[in-house]
């Protein structure tokens, strides 16, 4: 028994040589001590080194995040359900979509939406300015993600002719050379892009909204951003039309329809009165 | 010194006196002057496409003082801010120049591509009047095949002038082009090479469609439109039916003075239009298109209004495949059917037309007397079949336009093209029927019944009645016994001299109404001025 005793001994217990006999009381109350001590340094340590302020449950939310809170929960929580989770069917995840999805959806008008549909249209938008920063921060304190830089011109010494050129190359193939939007398949369609403003046009190309690719910073750098947001305000939608009325900027098929209605119309009138001189 | 008196008033004769005893010119131009055209508003639709060509040359020439044919890489320097420092052709550059740094070039530019637009927009006009009206029958076959042949030759002559400018339209345009041509069988890959002189889009394409464009398809343009007129010359333009009017005369104004007058005139008027077009509606924004570049697309990429049908066939077509398991295989590509194939077929019917109906009909007589379209049901529904498909085509052609801005599903517009390329035209072939044969038994009822005068009487009995006006003394039974002749059948009183004329006029009376008749029976009604056959000393045959 003592030789089983002595082999279950720790290794500290072995090198101060025999055990002096002790009594239960004082065996527990040691035991006990012990293992306070131990707990307590491993709490501490954890304390020391784990990333505290995080790690708890819920976190306090910014003003403005908490704001955003209730009105998500008045307007949005019946499609993106409660925390942003997303409704199966009804509408996806906010879960790090970040506030530039959340500006350009709501301060376009496309969020909330009016039905189910192959795509959210553009419409007057329903929250101010200032609610729609407080959904982003409500959402972007939630989940993260992209976040469209401070500022409402964003496309300060930018280079145009860059712009046109990323432009033509990234963008005109769904919005068309003019900037007046194109149709995709089944009902949905690249929109016009000539009432977006700069922060929207930013928030699109960082969130990828609807059938829209994502341009991340890592794609077109910031800077790359501002040169086609320059070509599009400075060059497509601010500048009046250098060979006359631009006929929708719709290419060759209402030029065909002009030919026909106003040249044709005109010159069969024309044709009618002088062949009626007589 | 004594002054010699000089008569300027004899200038004129003693000059045209002194011509004449040197060239022998007074017979054959007297000839010439007093030749008869038949004259309605219908014959000035040939006349718009003539005047447009004009413009084109000009405007054209203007034009190749400042567009340089190259495909060697330059950099951008000129006016135009979006696009500084931009590599691109010369040609491209030399169109933005032409733009924008050359005084009048952007109007000029416009005008061609207006006048372009209008050319063939007053070709196919032309063709569907000479089409509904018969005009095509013979001897006049021969002209009918030389029309078909200048749309086609006009077609190539706007899809070279589309690819000059080498921005990313025309790119888009010439690597579908490039794509057809790579359809054809056997070889397509042949025609390719040769064509753009390698794989595409080569080095040299652009100065060979422009030699085409400037030198080449004009060229036969001037060869076919000369033919084209000096036919019309020698055969004489038809007419319509009328009193006087027989399939042996020509009724008309004499070339000079009124006709030539008129036509100066108009073609002033088709001048005008053009420049205006020009000056107001901007055509081809060729600076925000950008230098072409494989990787640029832009939605909204069309041909011009004419080649859009072949667009639209194209999106219709299933992505039918054809592999013929020959050596290592074989592919007929589906775009082969719709832009090679249908065309073909659209070229044949096109050009043989006029030798199919009369084969059909077994009429082999000569035809100087046109016919309204009501009175060839058969003929004019097959060209409102025509109309119909080439219509659905053309539609098709801008379905991703019209699904965009009028919120339809674009695969829905697919869908109903493909449906209504085959259900449109033979409904339009069974309307434009029963519109004819309507049209015409109206015409029976007046002529057997009389028109209608407005007088509603009632009879003894308690019947109303419309009282009608013969248009001349009834048979026995009531009935008139008028031909049907395929002409206009008077079907207001005022047609026949009861109410007055109507004010002329075209927005304001150009003259002061006539007074209201005392009665019915007293009209104030000039006679007629009598008619008299002109001859210029020709027969027909």
């Amino acid at each position: 028994m003592t030789s089983d005793n002595d082999r279950r001994r720790g290794l500290l217990a072995r090198l101060r040589g025999r055990p002096v006999a002790r009594s239960r009381g004082r065996r527990r109350l040691g035991a006990a001590v012990r293992l306070f001590a131990a707990l307590m340094l491993a709490g501490g340590a954890y304390t020391v080194f784990a990333p505290g302020a995080q790690a708890q449950d819920n976190p306090p939310m910014s003003a403005a995040a908490g704001e955003g809170k209730a009105l998500f929960d008045v307007s949005c929580v019946t499609c993106h359900g409660r925390n942003a989770q997303g409704v199966e069917g009804r509408g996806p995840s906010l879960i790090g979509v970040g506030s530039a999805a959340v500006e350009f959806q709501v301060s376009s008008g496309r969020m909330p939406m009016a039905r189910q549909e192959a795509q959210a249209m553009r419409k007057p938008p329903a929250f101010t300015d200032e609610q729609v920063r407080q959904l982003g921060q409500y959402i972007q304190e939630l989940g993260g993600g992209p976040q469209v830089p401070e500022g409402n011109n964003l496309h300060q010494n930018a280079d145009l002719a860059a712009g046109g050129e990323l432009f033509r190359i990234n963008c005109s193939q769904c919005h068309a050379f003019g900037g007046g939007g194109g149709a995709l398949s089944s009902g949905k369609y690249a929109p016009s892009l000539h009432p977006a403003s700069d922060r929207q046009i930013y928030a699109a190309m960082l969130s990828g909204p609807q059938n829209m690719p994502v341009f991340g910073d890592n794609q077109l750098r910031p800077e790359q951003k501002a040169d086609i947001i320059a070509y599009i305000q400075e060059n497509l939608k601010h500048t009046q039309d250098q060979g006359g009325f631009n006929l929708g900027r719709y290419g060759p098929s209402t030029e065909g329809l002009a030919a026909f209605l106003i040249g044709i119309v005109a010159l069969v009138f024309a044709s009618l009165w002088i062949a009626g001189k007589s | 010194m004594k002054r010699r008196k000089f008569d300027v008033a004899a200038v004129p004769a003693k000059t045209a006196g002194a011509l004449d005893d040197r060239f022998q010119a007074a017979t054959p131009l007297r000839k010439l002057l007093n030749k008869v055209f038949p004259d309605h508003w219908s014959f000035l639709l040939g006349e718009i496409a003539l005047f447009s060509f004009v413009v084109l040359l000009l405007t054209g020439v203007f034009l190749t003082f400042f567009f340089e044919p190259a495909m060697t890489e330059v950099v951008y320097n000129g006016s135009y801010a979006p696009l500084r420092g931009t590599p691109m052709s010369a040609a491209y550059a030399s169109s933005l120049n032409l733009s924008f740094d050359v005084r009048g070039g952007l109007v000029m530019r416009q005008m061609h591509h207006w006048a372009a637009l209008l050319f063939m927009a007053s070709i196919v006009v032309h063709m569907l009047r000479v089409f509904f009206t018969g005009a095509f029958r013979k001897p006049r076959e021969t002209n009918w095949v030389i029309g078909s042949l200048l749309f086609w030759v006009g077609f190539l002559a706007g899809f070279t002038g589309y690819s000059l400018p080498d921005d990313a339209l025309s790119g888009t345009g010439l690597r579908i082009a490039s794509g057809i041509m790579l359809s054809i069988p056997v070889i397509g890959s042949w025609v390719t090479s040769s064509i753009f002189g390698g794989e595409f889009p080569g080095a040299i394409l652009i100065s060979r469609a422009f030699i085409a464009h400037v030198l080449l398809i004009p060229g036969l343009l001037v060869a076919l439109i000369s033919v084209h007129l000096g036919l019309v010359f020698k055969q004489k333009h038809t007419q319509w039916p009328g009193p006087g009017r027989t399939n042996e005369n020509v009724v008309g104004e004499r070339m000079f003075p009124r006709y030539a007058l008129k036509q100066g005139g108009f073609f002033m008027l088709v001048f005008g239009v053009i420049a205006l077009m020009g000056g107001l509606f901007q055509i081809n924004p060729i600076w925000y298109f950008g230098p072409y570049e494989a990787w640029t697309v832009s939605a909204a990429s069309q041909p011009d209004w004419y080649v859009m049908f072949l667009d639209g066939s194209t999106r219709l077509m299933p992505a039918w495949e054809i592999n013929i398991p020959i050596g290592d295989g074989y592919v007929i590509p589906p775009i082969f059917w719709p832009t090679v194939v249908l065309p073909g077929i659209l070229v044949g019917i096109s050009l043989l037309y006029p030798f199919l109906e009369a084969r059909q009909l077994k009429d082999y007589k000569h035809h100087n007397l046109l016919q309204r379209p009501r009175d060839v049901p058969a003929r004019t529904a097959a060209g409102a079949m025509a109309v119909a498909f080439f219509l659905v085509l053309t539609l098709t052609g801008a379905n991703d336009v019209i699904a965009d801005k009028f919120h339809i599903s674009l695969n829905a517009m697919t869908w109903a093209g493909r449906i209504g390329l085959l259900i449109v035209p033979p409904l339009a072939y069974y309307v434009a029927y029963r519109m004819c044969l309507g049209l015409q038994q109206h015409d029976r009822e007046v002529l057997a019944h009389g028109v209608e005068t407005g007088i509603i009487k009632r009879l003894p009995d308690g019947r109303f009645v419309e009282v009608h006006q013969p248009l001349t003394a009834a048979a026995d039974d009531g009935h008139g016994e008028l031909d049907y002749v395929g002409w206009v059948v008077p079907k207001k009183m005022n047609r026949l001299g009861a109410l007055g004329p109507a004010i002329r006029g075209f927005f304001y009376p150009i003259e002061r109404p006539a007074e209201a008749p005392v009665s019915p029976g007293h009209p104030p009604v000039e006679a007629r001025p009598e008619r008299e056959e002109i001859t210029s000393g020709e027969s027909r045959r």
